[in-house]
């Protein structure tokens, strides 16, 4: 269960800010994720839906999604490409030396808080 | 409310972990050993015969990962090598956290090889750092020649390479040649190493790369 242990990974480093930026209160966690990232979003939120009723941290807190395109660069033509189109062979050339531009990123793009002012920083 | 942009990795807070735990067991003299695979592509077995052959040379303990259950664990310490269990709950994989709670587990800490024989998945195991110094991927020949094409990412993480049940390969029409080159399209720096533990074909030349990776940390 690929996906359910990833949610408890970003909830770990959520942990971290949290403590470092004095967030009372997460309003809602937006992710990027590349299309072949191998990250099932379906499965994500059915994760993400379970934690937010168990954990404190997250509670009630929506999940965003932002989709990145996946694309592949060809180093004998030097086109690019769609990925989940045409895979590791570039569709102008022919040639299997190609490599991925974007479309296997995982990260957390940003949180919305609630944070306790009266501390600094 | 206010926006806080993160820009983080998903496993960034593992990356870390990994990266301390790296270095400390480093110090403390373990070269610890990642293996990753699918289910029954003979992992136990590869790293029975190794123990074997590497008696006397070099101390080994093994850390068993699995979902439940402890017959790995059982058929390593068998031979006299220290072994333990660790249950990862259902988990697919082993992160960071996870490897430094199971070695702390381990009788006798330092100066020796510890193997992590990661929960069998070829998937999830590839995206999470465990602090070990060596990657090594196996891939069984009864598994068949197109698996780079499938599971890419583990391919392109792992520093080794070994092909088991080599002597099989008549029965499977397997081409040794189309997954090296497969595999190369994705790591060329990989090292490959085609075995059969069962004859012993092939173990030596995985055996001599173990010791000199580990004589390389102990000169």
């Amino acid at each position: 269960m690929h996906e359910l242990s990833i949610v408890k990974h970003v909830i770990k480093t959520l942990r971290e800010v949290v403590e470092e930026n004095h967030v009372r209160r997460i309003g809602s966690v937006t992710l990027e994720v590349g299309e072949v990232s191998g990250v099932v979003i379906e499965q994500l939120a059915d994760c993400w839906n379970y934690f937010r009723e168990k954990d404190e941290l997250v509670k009630g807190a929506p999940l965003y999604v932002e989709t990145i395109e996946a694309v592949t660069f060809c180093t004998s033509c030097e086109k690019t490409y769609e990925t989940v189109k045409f895979g590791k062979t570039c569709p102008y050339c022919g040639s299997a030396e190609t490599y991925l531009l974007t479309g296997n990123e995982f990260s957390i793009k940003q949180i919305e808080a609630e944070t306790d002012d009266s501390v600094e920083p | 409310m206010k926006v806080i942009e993160l820009k983080m990795t998903v496993t960034d807070s593992n990356d870390r972990d990994a990266q301390a735990l790296r270095r400390e067991l480093t110090e403390r003299g373990i070269f610890l050993i990642n293996l990753m695979s699918a289910p029954g592509s003979g992992k136990t077995t590869l790293l029975s015969r190794t123990i074997t052959d590497l008696a006397g040379k070099v101390k080994i303990g093994v850390m068993e990962a699995d979902i439940a259950s402890d017959v790995d664990a059982r058929r390593i310490s068998e031979l006299g090598a220290e072994s333990i269990q660790v249950h990862t709950d259902g988990m697919c994989h082993m992160d960071a956290g996870m490897t430094r709670t199971g070695l702390e587990n381990m009788e006798n800490s330092g100066d020796r090889i510890v193997f992590l024989e990661n929960v069998g998945n070829l998937i999830c195991p590839a995206e999470f750092d465990t602090g070990a110094h060596k990657n090594v991927m196996i891939l069984s020949v009864p598994e068949g020649d197109d698996k780079p094409l499938k599971y890419p990412l583990m391919f392109s993480k792992s520093d080794v390479l070994i092909i088991t049940k080599s002597d099989a390969a008549p029965y499977f029409d397997f081409d040794f040649e189309a997954v090296e080159s497969r595999v190369r399209k994705l790591n060329p720096s990989i090292l490959i190493f085609p075995v059969s533990a069962k004859t012993g074909d092939g173990m030596e030349a995985w055996e001599d790369y173990i010791l000199s990776e580990w004589e390389k940390r102990h000169a």
